[in-house]
C-alpha cells in the first residue's frame, strides 16, 4: 500500500495568499495586504522546499501549481527562484506541468512573459464572467475587454491556457448562461473550469444569504438545467468533462488536479496549504498556519508546517471515494479495496447502478451524467456508515 | 387560628392579561407582606415558563394581613388565577376554596370571553363579586364604557366597581376595604370534626408532595394523623403552614383558613384534588362534594428526535407528571418515529408548556405528532372504545359509527371582523347558537367540533381579527358525524404518525393540502416519491415529489478534502435512520407543519 500514491502521481502546491481585493463569494485563504516583502516570501518558500525535499528524495515530480489568492501578483523573480530550487530537489517529469493562477488584468498580463521565462507553462485565468455587470456584482476588478486582452497576451506566451467561469449567478437565466458559455468556447481554450456559484459560510455573500438579502439565485431545477446545458455545450465543442467542473480537449486535462482526484501525493507549501504524503509506510495529512504573517514567521524561523497526522485506512478510502468519483475515469475498485480493506456495500452499489447513477466498467466505478449532478448524494450512499 | 369574622377569602379572576397578577402584587405590597427589596413584577408567577411568557399557569395562594380603616386586623387569603382557557380548571377549583371574587376587567379592553366564563363560574360558586376596572393609568381607559358592558353583557351591577391602576397603586386601598366590607366572612365550626378541602397539590423536590387545603370545620395541626377520604389513606402531618407567599409554618389551621400541609406523600397522583381530609380518629362523616376531575382533551405523540433518548424522555415525563396531575401519558410506538409517549393535555397551550418544559428542563429534543381529540368508536358488536390515536382506528368493517367531542365556543369580537369570524366557524363545521351585540362588540356562540379547533383555530382567529377577538370554550359532549381516518402514504408506505380523523366532506380538501405541504417539506431523494392521502384503500389526493436533480460540490481540490469529507460523513450520519436505499426520510417539522391549515 505504501506505493499507492504512484498511481496518482506526485505534485507540489504553492499557496500565495494575497489578492488586490477580496471577492465577496470567495472563501479561499486570500488577504489584501500592502506590506508584502517579496524576498521574505521567497526565502520562506525555499526553506520549505528544502525541508520537504529531504523527506521525499528520488521522486519524479509531475506538477507544480501556484495557487491563491492571486499568484499573478508574485514577482516573476520569486517564481523563478522557486522553480530553480524545485529543479534542484526533484527530477522533473518530461512533461511536467507548471501552472500559475492569474487574474486577468493588464498589470498582470505584463508579467506573463516573466513567468514563462521562469518556467511556467500553463496559466489558469479567473475570468468568472463575460459581462461587465456580473463581473461587478461578483466584486471583480477587471472588465471583459481587459480580460480578453490578457487572454491574447497569454496565448502568445503559454502553451496551455485555462480560464474559470462562475455560473448560477444572481438573476442569471439559463439562456444568459448558455449564450455566455457559447461565447467562451468560441475562444477555443484547451481547458475550461466552470463552477456553479457556491455560497460559502464566512464570506460576504454567505452573510447576505443568511440575512435573506442575496436574491435571484437559481433553484435546484434551474441549477440542474444549467449544469446539463454546460455539459452539452462543452461536449459539442470538444471540451470533455473529465471532472465535475472541469472540461478539456483530450490530453489537456490538468495533471495537477488529477493528482488530487486520484489520491496521489502532494506537498502543500504556504499559508493554509494542505499536503498528502506517503512516507514510511503511512499516508500523512499535513497542514499549515492560515495567517500569512504567522506562516511566514514560522517558515523563516523553523518550519512552516503546523501539524501532520497519519490517516487511517478508512479515512484514506473515504477520500479516494469522494475524490475519485468526481472524475470521468472513476474509482478503481481494486485500488479502493486495497486501501480500505473492506469493499463497498455491494447492495448499495448495485442499487445506484440500477437506478442509473453509476456505471461499472472493468472494475472502474464512474458516475453517469445524472449521477455526477447528484454526486454528493451518491457518495453519502456509498460512504460506509 | 383566626376567628372567622376576621377572615376573608377571595380569588382574583379575569381574562388573560387584564392584570390579575399585577393586582396581586399591589395587594401584597400594600399590606407589607413582602419587604420592598424582595418585590418584583408578577411576584406570584414564579415558574420560569410563567415569567418568560408573562402569563400565569398555576393558581397561587397568599395570605396577607390587612389593618382596615375600621381599626381591626383581617387575614385575607387571595388566590391569583390563570386567565388562559386551558387552565380554566385551576380557576374553578380555586373558587371552591373561597367566598368571593375580584373580577378584574382591563378598562382599555373591556369584557372579553374569559371575563364572561369566569363570572359564570363565580356565580355558580355562589360568590360575592367585586368588579375591579384596571389600568386606569392608560389613556385608552374608558370606565363608563366598561361599566356599561358589565351591566349589559354580564348582567351584574357595576355601580360598586372600583377603578384602579395595578401599575401605579391607585385605588388599592378601596379594593382592600371592599374585600373586608363587601365579601362575606367564611363560616365553619372549630369544634366540629375536621373537614378540609384538598384544593391543589404539587411536588416539591425538597419537601415531597405539598397539599393546599381549605379548612371548613375543625382544626388541623402538626403530627395529626389525617385521612384522605377518597381512598382512605392515612398520613401524618409533617409540616403545616401558610404562604406569604414563602412558606411559613403555623401551629394550626382552623375553619375558614387556607394553608398547606406536607405528610410524606410520594406522588401527586396519590392526592385527588377536591378530596376531603379529616382526622383518622373521630373523623367527619360526610365528605365534601368534590370537584369534577380535569379531563385531557387534546392528545399527541411525543417522540425523542434521537431514539437513544427514549429512556431519558420516560424519566422526564414521569418527573413532570409528579407536578402536573392534569396531563396523562402512556407508551406508544410508531413505525416512523420509534418509541415515544401518547400524552393528553387540557388544551394546546398546556401541550406547548409541557413540551417546552421537557425540551428545556430535561434537554430532550422532541418530535410532536398531530394533536388529536378523543373519539368514541361504536363497534358493530355494541361495544364502545375511546380512540386517542388515529393510527389505532379499528377496521371500518367492524365500526358502526363514530362520535366526536363538540364544544361551545364563545367569541367576542369587534363587529368589523364579525364576518371573518363567522366564515371561520362555518368552515370549521360550526353551528351558530347565538349572536348578540354590546355596543360595537359582537358575541357569537358556536357549537364546533373540537377537532376543528384543536390545531390552529386560535391562531387563525387571531389572524383574521388582528388579535381583537377573544375566545373561550367548554366541552359540551359527543355527537355522531361522518368521520373517517385519513392515511398518508409516502412512497407507498403509510406513515402512521400522519394519520388523522377528518370529516368525510372535508377529506379531499385536507388530503390535498397535506400532500402539497409534504411535497414542500420532504427533501428530494434519489428517486421519485409519490405522496398520497387515502381513506381505507382509496386514494383521494396525490402529489409526486420529483427525484433529486442537483447536489454536487462544485470545487473540490487538495486543500478541501478533509473538510468536505467530514461534511458528507456528517450529513450521512444525520440520515442514520435510513439504513437502506429507497427509504424516505421525513424531517421532523413535517409532522406538525403538514397539518396547519391555511383556510
Ligand atoms: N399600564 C398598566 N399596565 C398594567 C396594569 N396592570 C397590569 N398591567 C400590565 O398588563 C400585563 C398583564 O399583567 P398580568 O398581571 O400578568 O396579567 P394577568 O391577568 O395576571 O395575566 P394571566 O395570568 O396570563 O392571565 C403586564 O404587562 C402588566 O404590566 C395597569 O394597571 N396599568
Ligand atoms: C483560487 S480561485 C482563482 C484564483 C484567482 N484569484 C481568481 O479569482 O481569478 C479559483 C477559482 O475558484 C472559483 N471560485 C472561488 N470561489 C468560488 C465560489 N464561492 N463559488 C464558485 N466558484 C468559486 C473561481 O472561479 C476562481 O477562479
Ligand atoms: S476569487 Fe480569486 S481574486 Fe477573488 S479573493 Fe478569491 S482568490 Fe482572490
Ligand atoms: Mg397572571
Amino acid at each position: 500500500m505504501t506505493d499507492n500514491w504512484r498511481e496518482g502521481g506526485f505534485g507540489l502546491y504553492i499557496h500565495w495568499p494575497f489578492c488586490a481585493a477580496k471577492c465577496p463569494y470567495c472563501d479561499f485563504n486570500s488577504h489584501v495586504s500592502s506590506q508584502i516583502v517579496m524576498a521574505d516570501w521567497q526565502a520562506a518558500y525555499l526553506a520549505e522546499l528544502a525541508r520537504y525535499a529531504r523527506e521525499t528524495p528520488n521522486r519524479v515530480l509531475s506538477s507544480v501549481y501556484f495557487g491563491g489568492g492571486t499568484p499573478s501578483l508574485m514577482d516573476p523573480a520569486v517564481v523563478g527562484a522557486v522553480l530553480d530550487a524545485v529543479a534542484g530537489h526533484w527530477t522533473p517529469a518530461n512533461d511536467i506541468e507548471i501552472t500559475l493562477e492569474a487574474n486577468p488584468s493588464s498589470v498582470e498580463a505584463e508579467r506573463f512573459a516573466g513567468y514563462a521565462a521562469a518556467g511556467v507553462n500553463r496559466v489558469s485565468m479567473g475570468f468568472q464572467a463575460l459581462n461587465d455587470g456580473d463581473l461587478k456584482a461578483l466584486g471583480r476588478l477587471h472588465d471583459v475587454e481587459t480580460a480578453l486582452a490578457a487572454l491574447d497576451v497569454a496565448r502568445s506566451t503559454f502553451d496551455r491556457i485555462n480560464f474559470d467561469l462562475i455560473y448560477g449567478r444572481q438573476d442569471q437565466s439559463l439562456e444568459d448562461w448558455t449564450a455566455e458559455l457559447q461565447r467562451a468556447v468560441g475562444f477555443e481554450p484547451d481547458h475550461l473550469s466552470l463552477y456553479q456559484l457556491t455560497i460559502e459560510d464566512g464570506t460576504a455573500f454567505g452573510d447576505r444569504f443568511a440575512r435573506g438579502k442575496l436574491r435571484g439565485l437559481p433553484d435546484e431545477d434551474l441549477s440542474a438545467d444549467m449544469y446539463f446545458a454546460t455539459q452539452d455545450i462543452c461536449e459539442d465543442a470538444g471540451l470533455l468533462a473529465y471532472e465535475v467542473s472541469n472540461h478539456a480537449k483530450p490530453g489537456q486535462e490538468s495533471r495537477h488536479n488529477l493528482i488530487y482526484w486520484s489520491a496521489g501525493d502532494y506537498i502543500g507549501i504556504g499559508p493554509g496549504a494542505h499536503g498528502r504524503l506517503s512516507l514510511g509506510g503511512r499516508r500523512w495529512s499535513t497542514w499549515t498556519e492560515l495567517s500569512p504573517s504567522k506562516w511566514l514567521d514560522q517558515a523563516l524561523k523553523h518550519n512552516g508546517e503546523a501539524g501532520r497526522e497519519a490517516l487511517s485506512r478508512a479515512d484514506q478510502a473515504g477520500e479516494y471515494l469522494m475524490m475519485g468519483l468526481r472524475t470521468t475515469r472513476g474509482l478503481d475498485l481494486d485500488r479502493y479495496e486495497a486501501i480500505s480493506g473492506v469493499p463497498l456495500d455491494e447492495m448499495v452499489l448495485q442499487d445506484l447502478v440500477k437506478n442509473g447513477y453509476l456505471n461499472l466498467n472493468n472494475r472502474y466505478l464512474a458516475p453517469t451524467r445524472s449521477g455526477r449532478a447528484v454526486l454528493n448524494a451518491v457518495i453519502r450512499e456509498l460512504l460506509p456508515s | 387560628m383566626t376567628d372567622l369574622a376576621h377572615i376573608r377569602n377571595f380569588s382574583i379572576v379575569a381574562h388573560i392579561d387584564h392584570g390579575k397578577s399585577t393586582l396581586a402584587d399591589r395587594l401584597i405590597q400594600a399590606t407589607n407582606t413582602v419587604p420592598d427589596r424582595d418585590m418584583k413584577e408578577q411576584l406570584l408567577d414564579a415558574m420560569d415558563i410563567e415569567r418568560e411568557r408573562g402569563i400565569t399557569i398555576k393558581a397561587n395562594t397568599v395570605r396577607i394581613e390587612y389593618d382596615a380603616l375600621d381599626g381591626q386586623s383581617y387575614v385575607l387569603n387571595l388566590i391569583d388565577t390563570p386567565g388562559h382557557v386551558d387552565f380554566a380548571y385551576e380557576v374553578s377549583r380555586s373558587m371552591r376554596a373561597v367566598e368571593g371574587s375580584l373580577l378584574v376587567v382591563d378598562s382599555t379592553q373591556g369584557v372579553e370571553a374569559q371575563t364572561l366564563a369566569n363570572v359564570y363560574q363565580a356565580i355558580d360558586a355562589d360568590h360575592e363579586i367585586v368588579p375591579v376596572f384596571n389600568k386606569i393609568d392608560l389613556p385608552a381607559s374608558d370606565i363608563s364604557r366598561v361599566a356599561e358592558q358589565v351591566e349589559d353583557v354580564i348582567g351584574i351591577d357595576a355601580s360598586g366597581a372600583i377603578a384602579v391602576s395595578a401599575k401605579t397603586g391607585e385605588g388599592i386601598r378601596e379594593v382592600l376595604e371592599a374585600i373586608v366590607h363587601r365579601l362575606p366572612a367564611p363560616t365553619g365550626d372549630a369544634d366540629a370534626p375536621l373537614k378540609a378541602m384538598l384544593v391543589d397539590s404539587w411536588y416539591d423536590p425538597y419537601l415531597g408532595v405539598v397539599v393546599l387545603v381549605r379548612v371548613m370545620d375543625g382544626k388541623m395541626k402538626k403530627n395529626d394523623r389525617v385521612m384522605f377520604m377518597q381512598n382512605g389513606t392515612v398520613h401524618q402531618i409533617d409540616k403545616i403552614g401558610v404562604f406569604r407567599p414563602k412558606m411559613q409554618d403555623v401551629k394550626e389551621l382552623g375553619p375558614g383558613e387556607i394553608g398547606f400541609i406536607t405528610a410524606s406523600i410520594k406522588q401527586v397522583r396519590d392526592t385527588k384534588v377536591g378530596d376531603t381530609i379529616t382526622h383518622e380518629k373521630k373523623g367527619c362523616e360526610k365528605p365534601l362534594p368534590g370537584f369534577n376531575p380535569s379531563i385531557p382533551v387534546v392528545f399527541c405523540g411525543l417522540f425523542p428526535v434521537d431514539s437513544a433518548e427514549f429512556e431519558d424522555l420516560r424519566d422526564a415525563i414521569e418527573k413532570l407528571a409528579l407536578n402536573d396531575a392534569s396531563f396523562s401519558y402512556e407508551m406508544e410506538t410508531s413505525a416512523a418515529l420509534g418509541f415515544g409517549f401518547r400524552c393528553g393535555f387540557l388544551g394546546l397551550l398546556h401541550l406547548e408548556v409541557v413540551r417546552d418544559r421537557l425540551e428545556r428542563e430535561y434537554d430532550i429534543e422532541l418530535i410532536t405528532t398531530a394533536p388529536s381529540v378523543v373519539y368514541n368508536i361504536y363497534m358493530k358488536d355494541g361495544t364502545m372504545q375511546e380512540l386517542h390515536n388515529p393510527a389505532d382506528m379499528p377496521d371500518l368493517t367492524y365500526v358502526d359509527h363514530v362520535e366526536e367531542p363538540r364544544i361551545k365556543a364563545t367569541i367576542m369580537v369587534p363587529d368589523e371582523f364579525l364576518g371573518d369570524v363567522l366564515k371561520l366557524c362555518q368552515d370549521r363545521r360550526g353551528i351558530q347558537l347565538d349572536l348578540t351585540y354590546a355596543g360595537s362588540r359582537a358575541m357569537v356562540v358556536y357549537d364546533l367540533p373540537l377537532n376543528e379547533v384543536v390545531f390552529d383555530f386560535y391562531d387563525r382567529l387571531k389572524s383574521v381579527t388582528k388579535g381583537y377577538a377573544s375566545f373561550d370554550y367548554s366541552i359540551e359532549g359527543y355527537r355522531q358525524d361522518n368521520l373517517v381516518k385519513m392515511q398518508i402514504l409516502v412512497n407507498d408506505e403509510p406513515v402512521d404518525a400522519l394519520s388523522m380523523m377528518v370529516h368525510r366532506d372535508r377529506a379531499e380538501m385536507r388530503g390535498r393540502a397535506m400532500c402539497e405541504k409534504l411535497k414542500d417539506l420532504i427533501p428530494r431523494h434519489m428517486f421519485k416519491i409519490p405522496i398520497q392521502a387515502a381513506i381505507g384503500g382509496k386514494v383521494i389526493a396525490r402529489e409526486t415529489l420529483s427525484a433529486l436533480r442537483k447536489d454536487v460540490t462544485a470545487k473540490c481540490y487538495g486543500g478541501d478534502a478533509t473538510r468536505k469529507k467530514k461534511l458528507l460523513e456528517k450529513q450521512k450520519a444525520g440520515k442514520k435512520k435510513m439504513r437502506q436505499f429507497g427509504k424516505v426520510e421525513i424531517p421532523q417539522e413535517a409532522f406538525i407543519s403538514a397539518l396547519k391549515m391555511d383556510g
